[in-house]
């Protein structure tokens, strides 16, 4: 019996830890302080996905000073409407024609990032591969038969193989800041509150010590 | 000045007795002096719940509990409002480490056996403490009404149709719609935010009212009111202030680098404490991929899904944790300590512990027929902990236990 328990404690574990493989996925550069990247990757969300995209949950003005930018730049490049600076990012496109001409609505992408997570987007973004069989005429490596058309595949031939990577890796670094926009200033007040406790742990280790000498 | 302050006391205590309940709780309540790591747990769970209220207060302010508005409005919190960020990642990442921090409380109990007479009323309101911190929790994890808030809801009600005749109707009643709704948030709402933290609150001071009655137990399992000096001050006793509340400050700052560190640098837990597909608001229409609770859950999941039975996975479910109850009936042991014990209750206690953890993790997964066996055999295990305690606690020897505290 002792034996038989020791035995399953040992063995199942390892069974039931072993877990099959999935899809590989390629590593995204995120690096949300490369302020050069996030604005590439600004560009390249304006011009690219904003058309049909909405990013409902983020403000033009957000953007401009997270991401060091002008007023007046932003307003030049990514407000093509009648919004106001503090706006959040709609798109133009009517839901219901959306659902037409692609089969689903584009999907508003503020938190795709955090939903799919990084490697998936970057992995996604440059996974279009021809298929005569798809009414656009490409299908994607990590998302079979996507509604979305290969709106980069112009960008891909215009720049080609390697600056496309870097492009779409600048895009996703973008979506992932927008994803989590306050990671930058969270990881700078966390490091100072964790050394705060770390110099308050002092006092209340020697406030402690002090105490205890009377007890044993 | 010393004469105002007397005086106002003494008005005071002739009509409550401040100082008195002081003495009693604080000041004169005598602990044993030989607690160790594992008994900061219990100082931790109050900070912890402190955090839960505090946070909880203001989130509320800025928080919109309606089908239309949740989704949106934690968005809102998290982008738009000072600190909303910082509010919302103290109280989620809070709920884990609550859980976390009461799990360990009552593997502390159990290890030393704190559950035995005359403590069997803490236990109780310590488990009556976990019962209702399991519906705040439930309830909770509905309101970002991300897919995983939604859908989880919708899994663990659809379990309650499982009892025969009136199951349907009781999740009728229980949603006040036919799917998880508008109108379901906005109940979930009012009792995670107003009526469970009342009756926790309620069985809070009821647990610690109860400790006090009959003073805390050690890990030796002595109790120390039976050796007195002559002023009846408990020979291995001190006062819990100074004393004690000078310590557990140290176990608050070391709990807070850790918490801290998930909170600022983790927030999502790698999706155990933010599940991804949260991150996509309700859709009745969509059902996620795989849907699991939050890990504090899981193991009771495990057991659920392991029995093929809808109605018996249920039964066995409820089981898993009301067998938790009635511990102090259960355990026939002469000694409370694990120290003290012999072989099999050892073995026992730590095939049990390593039980729960497995489950937990086998309930995060998505079934296969493997992972299902080995949740059927852990169940099994689990189950045994309980129902063979009357035995190997009566026939196996103990080691004789010493008078006073050690170490």
């Amino acid at each position: 019996m002792k034996k038989l328990i020791v035995f399953l404690l040992l063995v199942l574990p390892q069974l039931v830890l072993a877990s099959g493989g999935g899809l590989k996925l390629e590593h995204a550069p995120v690096d949300e302080h490369d302020m050069a990247s996030l604005k590439r990757g600004a560009d390249l969300f304006a011009a690219y996905c904003a058309g049909c995209h909405a990013t409902k949950y983020v403000r033009y003005e957000r953007v401009a000073k997270d991401l060091n930018l002008s007023l007046e730049y932003v307003k030049e490049h990514y407000m093509f409407n009648t919004e106001q600076v503090g706006s959040t990012m709609q798109t133009a496109m009517p839901a219901d024609l959306a659902e037409k001409w692609f089969g689903t609505t584009p999907p508003d992408l503020t938190l795709e990032a955090n939903l799919r997570g990084a490697d998936w987007l970057y992995s996604y973004l440059i996974g279009f591969e021809e298929d005569s069989n798809r009414p656009w005429g490409y299908n994607n490596r990590v998302f079979k038969d996507v509604g979305m058309p290969n709106v980069v595949a112009g960008l891909k031939s215009e720049l080609g193989e390697e600056k496309f990577k870097v492009a779409m890796g600048d895009l996703t670094n973008y979506m992932a800041y927008i994803a989590d926009p306050a990671k930058a200033e969270r990881e700078a007040l966390g490091a100072k509150v964790i050394i705060f406790l770390f110099i308050l742990l002092i006092p209340a280790y020697l406030l402690k010590r002090e105490y205890w000498k009377d007890v044993h | 000045m010393k004469q105002v302050v007397d005086s106002v006391m003494d008005w005071v205590n002739a009509r409550l007795p401040v100082t008195q309940m002081y003495k009693d709780h604080v000041g004169d309540y005598y602990a044993p002096k030989n607690f160790n790591f594992w008994y900061y747990f219990g100082s931790l769970a109050l900070f912890v719940l402190i955090n839960q209220l505090v946070t909880g207060i203001w989130l509320t302010m800025t928080y919109n509990p309606t089908g239309d508005g949740a989704f949106d409005s934690i968005e809102y919190i998290m982008r738009d409002v000072e600190y909303g960020w910082l509010l919302r990642y103290l109280h989620s990442t809070g709920a884990s480490a609550f859980f976390l921090v009461v799990y360990l409380h009552m593997f502390r109990g159990i290890m030393y056996g704190s559950y035995k007479s005359p403590r069997e009323l803490v236990w109780l309101f310590g488990m009556g403490i976990y019962g209702v911190l399991m519906g705040e929790a439930f309830f909770g994890y509905l309101l970002p009404w991300g897919q995983m808030s939604y859908w989880g809801a919708q899994v663990i009600l659809s379990l309650v149709g499982a009892v025969p005749i009136v199951g349907d109707d009781i999740a009728l009643w229980v949603r006040g719609d036919y799917v998880i709704s508008g109108v379901t948030l906005n109940r979930f709402f009012a009792l995670h935010v107003v009526a469970l933290p009342i009756v926790l609150l309620g069985l809070i001071v009821m647990h610690l009212l109860a400790l006090h009655e009959v003073g805390s137990s050690n890990p030796d399992g002595v109790e120390i009111k039976e050796k007195k000096d002559s002023d009846g001050v408990p020979l291995d006793g001190i006062p819990f202030h100074p004393y004690y509340t000078v310590k557990d400050i140290v176990g608050v700052v070391v709990f807070l680098i850790v918490f801290c560190m998930v909170v600022f640098f983790f927030p999502d837990g790698g999706g155990v404490i933010i599940e991804p597909p949260n991150n996509e608001p309700a859709n009745p229409l969509k059902t996620p991929e795989h849907i699991a609770p939050v890990w504090y859950f899981t193991p009771y999941y495990s057991v659920l899904r392991a029995v093929p039975n809808k109605l018996g996975g249920v039964i066995a479910m409820g089981a898993a944790i009301a067998f938790l109850f009635v511990l102090p009936w259960l355990d026939r042991s002469p000694v409370k300590s694990m120290r003290y014990r012999g072989w099999m209750s050892k073995i026992a206690l730590a095939a049990f512990a390593i039980s729960f953890v497995v489950l937990g993790y086998l309930g995060m997964q998505a079934p296969t027929p493997a992972k299902t066996l080995a949740a059927q055999i852990f169940t099994v295990i689990y189950f045994l902990y309980f129902i063979l305690m009357p035995f190997y606690t009566t026939i196996e020897s103990t080691k004789p236990v010493p008078d006073r505290v050690t170490g």
